[in-house]
């Protein structure tokens, strides 16, 4: 893979020939869409080859798929702190290769994005190394210890798209109610990790058959439903806006399903993990494919994929986790959970799309409009004209082996090592300018 | 059980999940011989003259150390125990590199045992001599489960078609799993007796019974295999308290009567009496084979180790 290319967006560039899927639109149709500067002037069927004005650059997409840039609501950076593992730059170089525009990044990094200055650094190193459009959550408690809540309408100001406590549950109730209650002013969001902590203390793996075959200690999914239960009493005593990520139980989803029939504020997403695989990956102690919460039953996963099929489950993120070879050499229990996410997103959620699961607009909502209307990222996931050219254009087809050491992230942990897929993405670009070519791609233009 | 397996095709023994029954009883018919030759005056051989056999432990086992040590120099090996205590290294970075810097010596055999689940395996991944698992975590301890199969089998005369009931802490014995696996594998029928508490998840998906009274786990059956209390491993609240556990799960005398009166009582050790079990059961001699369990250990380690040696040996070294 060759480094990301970075073209200054200068006059006019069109992308033609292409199957557009604008998911804000709901439309799926052939057509083009005429780029100026950073922004989307022109998008249809009437942007051909013979209707361009004649200074502009011309890319044929010969019918491959072209969708708003992707907008990632949860991922690791890892940087400032972790460094050795990803940063900005390795991350904003991996987002691009994975065709997302937008990274909402955890604020769990060292130090915690707890306050106005850690949101505005990671919007400034972000803006600097130009490779993808970066938000924070703000942390919902101060060190994200638990305790006592931050200054959460400060770090909405100064841009914090929404609250989490990066990989930790809320645990304590009294936290998530203030801090559920005191965002209702700004119309804040609160993310959770739904993992009651007692129950799945020192937990490897989902618990059940294989655990006790592996002699691992299990977290039952149970610790997931109990934690959702409660946290949706919370949400219906204080109004405020809940969103559950990565959940990978089907009792789960039946839960959510239920609490947004009654009308409660209550939203969630999946990452491919908990839809593509399920806890046999774990067999072998293979330690890529020990991830937080734990891979599930194959009736769960199934679950997932049909909580995503009839909208329960309203986006996906790629919970990108980058840990670095010693971090995951090691006997299973001690081993560090998470995987890299960002480069295996699109062709593995295409999965449900090649496997008739969705619609291909359907899949692109999830991973565009969906996750871009739960943090109020204004003119990210459509294609509208006059919002910014953050795009991708993708070959839904096309088969690769996934092989992590041609990742761009600076980490390799990725549990789909080796898997066969189909899509991949061909050009990034991000207001206009190009981030990303496929090598192929551009030898072959 | 079918025939025995005119020799052992794996370069490891990690588990008894694998092995088929014919591998099993080429185990223990070799260990047998070795059995009898331990109990005469010339108890050594040089079959395993000139290959190097290293202890690695990374949990504190006196008598599994003694006996693979003992086993090895019969055989005629050199013998390197290494204990490492978990404490007093950075986990897991130190067991791959101790595992390569030992590897560059050019073993024969990796002995190991490790606190982890999945630990020896990751090794063997990692070296190129036999590896044998002396005890991983909550996994497996495969030449235990070889060792009380051997007593069983020199009491019983088979492995098939008996009622074993294996009490105790199931939840944190990797001994339960290798037996379970090993029993099964062999045609005999296994019933677990313990709390609710000490039962794993699922673990009835293996193919056994789950009691949770002693009196009715007990009945009628051929072996009775105790396991040790591991309260070390234990947290939060497992058992009330080590007074109750006796009372309802602790093997005496009333509840033996249970089970057939030529049942074997058999216990991996080291035993916790007033714990599990009472130590007028613990030391009947008509039907405790307890100190049998330590005898057979050895020889089991010997035909183990002669194996997988020698089967490394035939593979070049390419294991």
């Amino acid at each position: 893979m060759t480094p990301a290319i970075r073209v200054k967006g200068t006059g006019r560039k069109a992308i033609i020939n292409a199957r557009l899927l604008d998911p804000a639109a709901q439309t799926d149709s052939t057509g083009g869409i005429l780029i100026e500067n950073s922004k989307i002037i022109d998008c249809g069927a009437k942007v051909t080859r013979d209707n361009l004005p004649k200074d502009c650059e011309i890319v044929d997409a010969a019918g491959a798929c072209l969708a708003p840039g992707l907008v990632d609501m949860r991922a690791q950076l890892r940087d400032p702190g972790f460094e050795h593992q990803e940063t900005i730059e390795t991350a904003g170089r991996s987002a691009a290769a994975g065709g997302i525009t937008t990274i909402i990044a955890l604020p769990n990094t060292d130090p915690v994005i707890d306050d106005v200055a850690g949101v505005e650094f990671i919007a400034r190193r972000a803006r600097k190394v130009g490779l993808a459009k970066v938000f924070a959550y703000g942390a919902v408690s101060k060190g994200i210890e638990g305790g006592e809540i931050t200054e959460m309408g400060l770090l909405h100001q100064a841009g914090a798209v929404a609250f989490c406590d990066g990989v930790k549950t809320i645990a304590s109730a009294r936290l998530l109610r203030q801090a559920l209650s005191y965002s209702t002013f700004f119309d804040g969001m609160i993310v959770q990790h739904p993992e009651e902590p007692e129950l799945s203390k020192g937990a490897a793996m989902n618990s059940g058959e294989l655990a006790t075959r592996l002699g691992l200690s299990g977290v039952s999914p149970l610790a997931e439903v109990m934690q959702i239960e409660r946290d949706l009493r919370l949400v219906e005593m204080t109004g405020g806006r809940l969103h559950f990520a990565h959940i990978s139980t089907g009792e789960s989803v039946e839960i959510i399903r239920k609490a947004k029939k009654r009308g409660l504020k209550v939203t969630c997403d999946t990452a491919p993990f908990y839809f593509a695989l399920n806890e046999n990956a774990v067999s072998d102690y293979r330690t890529f494919a020990k991830l937080s919460p734990p891979l599930r039953s194959e009736d769960d996963r199934q679950a997932i994929v049909a909580g995503l099929a009839d909208g329960t489950i309203d986006a996906i993120a790629s919970d990108h986790n980058p840990q670095d070879v010693d971090s995951k050499r090691l006997p299973f229990a001690q081993a560090a959970a998470g995987g890299v996410g960002f480069e295996t997103l699109l062709p593995i959620t295409l999965e449900l799309y090649h496997n008739g699961h969705m619609s291909m607009l359907d899949v692109i909502t999830k991973l565009t409009t969906a996750p871009a209307g739960l943090v109020r990222i204004k003119g990210a996931g459509t294609l509208e004209i006059g919002t910014a050219a953050d795009l991708v254009l993708f070959d839904p087809d096309r088969p690769w082996k996934i092989d992590p050491y041609q990742f761009e992230s600076k980490s390799k942990n990725s549990p789909f090592d080796g898997r066969l897929t189909q899509g991949r993405v061909l050009r990034t670009i991000i207001d206009g300018r190009e981030v990303f070519a496929d090598p192929s791609v551009v030898e072959g233009a | 059980m079918g025939p025995a397996a005119d020799h052992y095709p794996h370069p490891h023994l990690l588990g008894i999940e694998g092995l088929t029954p014919g591998e099993i009883t080429l185990i223990l018919d070799r260990a047998q011989h070795y059995a009898e030759k331990n109990r005469t005056a010339d108890k050594t051989s040089n079959i395993l003259a000139g290959a190097t056999v290293v202890n690695l432990f990374y949990e504190n086992s006196t008598r599994t150390l003694t006996s693979f040590e003992l086993a090895a120099k019969r055989l005629g090996a050199m013998v390197i125990n290494m204990t490492v205590g978990t404490s007093s290294v950075k986990k897991g970075e130190t067991l791959i590199d101790t595992a390569m810097t030992l590897n560059a010596m050019n073993p024969d055999a990796l002995v190991v045992r490790h606190g982890d689940s999945g630990a020896v395996k990751l090794l063997s991944e990692k070296v190129n001599c036999a590896v044998l698992n002396a005890g991983d975590g909550r996994h497996e301890h495969p030449t235990q489960a070889l060792l009380d199969a051997l007593t069983i089998r020199r009491h019983k005369g088979r492995l098939h078609r008996l009622n074993v009931a294996i009490c105790g802490d199931i939840a944190h014995s990797r001994v339960a799993r290798s037996n379970i696996l090993l029993l099964n594998t062999m045609g005999s029928r296994v019933r677990l007796v313990a709390p609710p508490t000490l039962i794993p998840s699922k673990i009835d998906r293996m193919g056994v019974e789950i009691f949770h009274d002693m009196e009715e786990g007990l009945k009628d059956c051929d072996i009775v295999m105790m396991l040790r209390l591991q309260l070390e491993r234990m947290e939060g609240s497992f058992i009330p308290s080590v007074r109750e556990y006796f009372h309802f799960h602790g093997l005496d005398r009333a509840k033996l009567a249970n089970a057939k009166p030529d049942a074997l009582i058999m216990h991996p050790g080291p035993m916790n009496c007033g714990v599990e079990i009472d130590s007028e059961v613990a030391d009947d001699v008509e039907r405790s084979v307890i100190r049998e369990q330590v005898e057979m250990g050895v020889a089991v380690r010997m035909a183990a180790l002669e194996l997988l040696v020698q089967n490394h040996r035939q593979l070049g070294g390419q294991a």
